[in-house]
């Protein structure tokens, strides 16, 4: 089997450490992932709101590639590209018609036979034993699982999960053993885009999700999705300063914390790039097997 | 020769407008058996049905085609006219030229050939019909009443009353249904047990009626007047005759903590207990599951305190037979839990509630004697949020129709709400207002005029919890779409009505269909709504679909009087349309082979199996036979018989073919 990644922007940007944290964790797990070649932009939300050829178009093209090289599974770590390359596919295997169009403006065949995963399910599905197996440390930490808008939704074509109420990310981090907790806003919006237009916004939405996490006693926040890494983490003062309070709760990548939790080194997770220093507590990291090192907190200090 | 009179119908100008009715008649005079063919004005009319009748004597006529509108209507008028006659009635056969042909077509040639093409078909199906008789079968004057809600309750009474027997079987440990979990009623605002206990008590102490409870119908044989139910009596116990209902068992029990299915797990129970305080009988039951002596064999503390001796531990499940001519369902509904809800917390927060819960709540002899209290703090809310639609009218939650009751229950807790607590505030939310029936508008602008309940139209996205208030994220539709948010001490939600736990496994035990939804289904949507696909099978109240108290009762009364007019007659007529097994002479006795792959098809449970033995009693062949009192004449084993033994008495084979063969012919 075959397992191409699709990267996106974002995680060649601003989320850099997200794909460094995914290949690490797919190496480390002993999972092939390859790197779509020659991949482009999947639309993200200025696409769809202008042409909606375009917009299926952008994200066939890179999985029109990914048939060609015979990839069986898409890995798409960003959320908003998870979501264009799967509601693309449901359109085009919706629409025969739309499909032979597609395929006749990308002047490639796309059929539509490589299957998109999220991080989350390619964990749930690659990983889980692997975990298991190779799990050198537990994470002793209570942490708040937040999906976003866009992982579970629309629940019609996603068909992943329990829209109002997923649990898929909770079921993997303690399997880490962290204690996920109960808590309101895991799908709530983090202000997405208004990140760049209107700060404050996020600020408000983003601080609402922060202050309730805290509220309920999680020690960090798990994402899976560079848009709401970056507005609860990059955007942290403009939470605090909504909020009028200072928060200190980090916010980690999933694939971040299962690396942890196999070994994988701090920053080849690339958990020392958070604008929130990610300063975990001793009972964090504990090792579970003999001789697995605690967190080299000197590693932290070294700047990349 | 056949003898066949055919007579054309105008129907006014329903089939002569566009049909050439004379011409019609002429051709079909043409064709070979038919010696009389005529037509004129309004067939049905009382000089019409003289016209056949004297064309029957004069012409000696052996078969007659009535050339007119659909068998629905008229079939038995002209059977009837030709009975008179005595001409068998099922030698009479209706053409129909209107619905099929005049009413659909335009004037023409065209219309006029396919109207006497109709009636060729209709001639050549008349030559190969047989004299048939009513099918007689007896009545067992017993009527079967299956639930003790309201509407059991009311066609149980109609019938006794009535002056037949009743047997009602109640599935919990007291008769009452939803009716008596709540508090008030709408619109009227009357108390419900008020209104409702004394008609159980005369359930209870009605000579007719024989009332057994914490039981359930298991099987159903037989047929329409001439059922056996077949009804196991869960062990209470405790002996029924000898219990006095003093009280002191439950008063003594040590297990107090169980949920309280009656108050909607909002209150407690003990072990032995009765359901709430009116219950009837008023005769507890042990609870199994959650008795000391069941789950550890010490305790009988009830045994002790029994003055009267009435407990028996080793009391079994006893199973009773017994025989009735009919049956009438009155199972209920029940309403979607919150926990079907994610969006709303899934049941986890404690002050988000069901409208049963609520009822419980205001009720004087619920959990906190009708004081509006939350059930995590026991503290007074002072705003109340009720959100109709959970559930109903949402595709996506796979519940499309619209529960009907909602809208007038809501507005009735925001009432009784606001008069319990004044200075609260009920909010409620909805998609619309559906306040049909008689004084039900009146209500809803009651509730908003005078006691002044903020009605928002939009729905509620989310409900959160925090710091011990609701977060309610709702959307005002009305005034410029705007996000609402409202800081909520108690939600209520609407919950979508359901069909009852149970329903699908009693609707098959009984062989009546049921929706997708596992609500029974009537007969005819219009003008059967309170009969089954089976005969002698009614039903009445919310488990056909959810209703209000008028309604249910409406429906119950239409059940009993159905049961009182098959029960008035000496024994029941049927039409002989069934299927039937041929029969030829011995040695093969029939073409049947006797592989009874007719048996599971049939969904009447008509087949059975009948010996062919020899005068020592010797069994020579096995057959299937048709029980024409189960028969419903729909053919699926006709279709199936794969050595064509079946065939359906007034559609056999032969005449459909004829039929068929007669319009193509011509082609």
């Amino acid at each position: 089997m075959k397992i191409g990644l699709y990267p996106g922007c974002s995680l060649t940007g601003t989320a850099r450490e997200y794909n460094e944290s995914v290949v690490a964790i797919s190496k480390a797990l002993g999972l092939e992932v390859i790197e779509i070649p020659d991949w482009n932009c999947c639309g993200a939300t200025a696409a769809h709101n202008l042409n909606k050829e375009l917009s299926l178009s952008l994200p066939a093209r890179n999985m029109a590639i990914a048939e060609r090289e015979k990839m069986d599974i898409i890995v798409v770590p960003c959320a908003a590209c998870y979501s264009r390359l799967t509601v693309t596919q449901h359109e085009l295997h919706e629409n025969p018609v739309l499909k032979a169009r597609i395929s006749e403006v990308l002047e490639m065949e796309y059929h539509g036979t490589s299957r998109v995963l999220n991080v989350i399910q390619f964990i749930e599905e690659f990983g889980a034993k692997a975990i298991a197996e190779k799990k050198v440390k537990s994470l002793g930490l209570k942490v708040a699982c937040y999906y976003g808008c866009l992982m579970v939704r629309p629940p019609k074509i996603l068909k992943f999960d329990r829209p109002e109420d997923p649990q898929s990310m909770e079921k993997i981090m303690a399997s880490l053993g962290a204690e996920p907790i109960e808590w309101n806003y895991k799908t709530e919006c983090c202000g997405a885009a208004m990140s760049v237009a209107k700060t404050k916004i996020v600020g408000r939405l983003s601080g609402d999700i922060v202050e309730d996490a805290v509220e309920r006693g999680a020690e960090a926040i798990i994402v899976a999705c560079p848009m709401c890494h970056s507005n609860l983490d990059m955007r942290r003062p403009d939470i605090e300063t909504y909020k009028g309070k200072k928060f200190d709760i980090p916010i980690i990548y999933l694939s971040q914390a299962v690396g942890l939790s196999v070994g994988v080194g701090w920053n080849e997770l690339g958990l020392h790039r958070h604008f929130v220093k990610v300063d975990l507590p001793e009972k964090a990291v504990k090792p579970e097997v003999a001789g697995a090192k605690p967190i080299d907190k000197k590693e932290e200090q070294v700047e990349n | 020769m056949a003898r066949i009179g055919v007579f054309v119908c105008h129907c006014g100008e329903n089939i002569s407008a566009t049909v050439d009715c004379k011409s019609v008649a002429e051709s079909t005079a043409e064709i070979p058996g038919v010696v009389h063919s005529v037509e004129y004005k309004y067939m049905c009319s009382a000089p019409g049905q003289l016209l056949i009748q004297e064309a029957i004597a004069e012409h000696k006529l052996d078969g007659v085609v009535v050339s007119a509108c659909s068998p629905r209507m008229h079939e038995p008028t002209f059977r009837n006219a030709c009975s008179r006659a005595n001409l068998n009635p099922y030698m009479v056969e209706m053409a129909n030229i209107r619905e099929h042909c005049s009413w659909v077509h335009e004037k023409g040639e065209a219309t006029t050939q396919k109207a006497a093409d109709i009636v060729r078909t209709m001639v050549e199906k008349v030559k190969k019909n047989k004299p048939l008789e009513p099918i007689r079968v007896p009545i067992t004057k017993t009527a079967l009443v299956i639930g003790g809600g309201v509407a059991g309750i009311q066609a149980a009474l109609d019938i006794a009353n009535g002056g037949h027997q009743v047997v009602m079987v109640e599935r919990e440990p007291s008769i009452g249904g939803h009716m008596s979990q709540l508090s008030e009623t709408f619109p009227t605002l009357d108390c419900s047990q008020c209104i409702l206990t004394p008609r159980m008590v005369e359930v209870y102490q009605h000579p007719n009626i024989r009332l057994i409870t914490y039981a359930e119908v298991i099987g159903l044989d037989g047929f329409v007047g001439n059922f056996v139910a077949k009804i196991k009596k869960k062990a209470r116990s405790v002996d029924e005759d000898v219990c006095t209902g003093c009280g002191a068992c439950w008063n003594k029990c040590p297990q107090k903590k169980i949920p309280n299915e009656f108050e909607r797990g909002l209150g407690k129970r003990t072990a032995i207990y009765i359901p709430f305080p009116q219950a009837v009988p008023n005769k507890p039951v042990i609870d199994k599951n959650n008795c000391t002596y069941y789950k550890t064999g010490k305790c009988k503390i009830c045994e002790k305190v029994c003055l009267p001796g009435a407990i028996r531990f080793d009391q079994p499940d006893e199973i009773i037979e017994i025989p009735v001519g009919s049956v009438t369902i009155c199972t209920g509904f029940d309403v979607k839990k919150t926990d079907f809800f994610p969006e709303y917390g899934y049941g986890k927060y404690k002050d988000v509630l069901d409208g049963i819960q609520f009822e419980r709540l205001a009720s004087a002899s619920g959990p906190t004697l009708g004081e509006i209290r939350r059930p995590s703090d026991g503290q007074i809310p002072k705003k109340i949020v009720f959100i109709k639609c959970a559930g109903s009218r949402d595709p996506a939650k796979g519940i499309e129709y619209c529960s009907k009751i909602c809208c007038m229950y809501t507005a009735k807790h925001a009432m009784l709400y606001k008069h319990k607590v004044h200075d609260g505030t009920p909010i409620v939310f909805y998609m619309d207002i559906r306040a049909g029936g008689k004084n039900y508008e009146e209500f809803v602008r009651r509730a908003q005029v005078e006691d002044e309940v903020q009605y928002i139209r939009g729905r509620v996205s989310k409900v959160i919890e925090k710091n011990g208030k609701l977060l309610v994220y709702g959307a005002d539709t009305l005034l410029g779409g705007k996000p609402v948010l409202i800081e909520a001490d108690m939600v209520v939600l609407a919950t979508a009505g359901v069909s009852n736990e149970g329903a699908e496994e009693l609707a098959q035990t009984l062989h009546v269909s049921y929706d997708q939804h596992k609500f029974f289904a009537e007969a005819h949507p219009k003008l059967k709504p309170v009969e089954t696909n089976t005969a002698g099978i009614y039903l009445a109240g919310a488990c056909q679909t959810t209703k209000d108290i008028p309604d249910s009762v409406s429906a119950a009364s239409g059940t009993a009087a159905k049961v009182l007019g098959m029960f008035a007659q000496k024994e029941i007529t049927r039409e002989p349309i069934i299927a039937v097994v041929n029969r030829i002479s011995p040695p093969a006795f029939s073409t049947c082979v006797g592989c009874f792959m007719c048996q599971p098809v049939c969904p009447y449970n008509a087949i059975e199996k009948e010996e062919i033995k020899t005068r020592d009693g010797k069994v020579l062949k096995e057959l299937a036979r048709v029980n024409p009192g189960l028969c419903q004449g729909c053919g699926t084993c006709v279709a199936l018989c794969r050595s064509k033994s079946i065939d359906l008495q007034g559609f056999t084979d032969q005449q459909v073919y004829s039929e068929v063969f007669a319009m193509l012919n011509d082609i």
